[in-house]
């Protein structure tokens, strides 16, 4: 018996695969990125198709609920994803201002 | 000696060409104001004053702007530079007490300090928040100071070019003893007055601002 949520899942994780994809043939993003969402969205799939999966691994980590497991690797990889987010936020921000250091420099040598 | 006189302004329209006089009176005429993106005529204003004018094209912080100021000024040939505040807190007069243990060679960075006499009348929530920044200072780079986010501070060349500024905006008061402490520069605290004008008090931080800077500080150091 098919739920809805299980349709709603599928439809979005190939909307999601599907912009990847576009991103990817536009070289947007690297081979590398397109492998890791396409992982990504099949495991969203095969997990809302198939809710014994989760149990397996969540049993191999000691978990008791296979909802708990994927729960919880979402949430690690949430933090992990939000870090990486602020280093480069951060290494942007810096290149900023050494832009704008070069430009007022190289402007400002008159008196 | 050729002494720069580095002043970072943010929207000081209003202040910064009695600063500038001020400085030109004692004789200093290598003075650089850097402009962070100011959205009033700060820059305007500077560029008639016949001084070092440099504007950032966007707000980036005093901290990037000071080093903005400084690298220019060392790539002017300056053997030592002073920062100064573009609120009018800082007498020109008293440069000299900042410049001349450097001139000497007593020490190659000379910090300000408005606690090492009684002539500055600190308002009682700032002297909290100071105490506050001095307590965070000891703990963080291990120096003990009496006075700590006293934009008033000479640097000889060498301590210039060695001094790493690399946070944008007020964190970088902290980051600044924090180099002098990893690099082992000799230093030594001066006493200057700083004057609390209506105008001066208003642009200050904020006890809430420090608390940012603080949290901002302690991710940074770990990130690192």
């Amino acid at each position: 018996m098919i739920q809805l949520i299980q349709v709603v899942v599928v439809l979005f994780a190939l909307f999601a695969f599907s912009r990847a994809l576009l991103r990817f043939k536009d070289r947007k993003i690297s081979a590398k990125e397109f492998t890791a969402w396409t992982i990504l969205w099949a495991a969203a799939i095969v997990v809302i198709l198939l809710p014994g999966t989760t149990f397996f691994f969540a049993n191999i980590l000691g978990i008791t609920r296979g909802a708990d497991f994927v729960v919880y690797v979402s949430i690690i990889a949430l933090f992990y994803l939000v870090f990486r987010l602020y280093v480069k936020i951060d290494g942007v921000e810096r290149n900023l201002t050494k832009l704008v250091r070069e430009i007022s420099i190289s402007k400002g040598k008159k008196k | 000696m050729n002494i720069y006189i580095v002043i970072a302004a943010y929207n000081e329209e209003k202040s910064i060409v009695n600063v500038i006089k001020s400085l030109k009176k004692e004789g200093y005429h290598n003075i650089v104001v850097v402009d962070d993106g100011s959205e009033d005529k700060t820059y305007e204003i500077c560029k008639k004053q016949g001084i070092y004018a440099l504007k950032h094209a966007i707000n980036r912080g005093q901290g990037a702007a000071l080093k903005t100021g400084i690298d220019f000024a060392l790539e002017e040939g300056a053997d030592m530079i002073v920062t100064f505040d573009a609120d009018g807190q800082h007498k020109a007069d008293e440069i000299k007490r900042l410049t001349t243990p450097i001139e000497k060679g007593e020490v190659d960075v000379c910090l300000g300090s408005r606690f090492l006499d009684n002539k500055t009348k600190v308002p009682p929530m700032k002297k909290l928040t100071l105490k506050a920044g001095i307590l965070f200072t000891k703990i963080f780079s291990g120096i003990k100071l009496t006075d700590t986010h006293n934009g008033f501070r000479a640097f000889s060349r060498k301590a210039a070019e060695k001094i790493k500024i690399t946070q944008d905006r007020m964190e970088h008061a902290s980051e600044i003893i924090d180099e002098i402490a990893k690099k082992h520069i000799k230093f030594k605290e001066v006493p200057v007055t700083i004057i609390y004008s209506e105008y001066a008090k208003a642009k200050g931080q904020s006890i809430f601002n420090s608390i940012k800077i603080v949290l901002k500080l302690v991710i940074s150091k770990l990130a690192r």
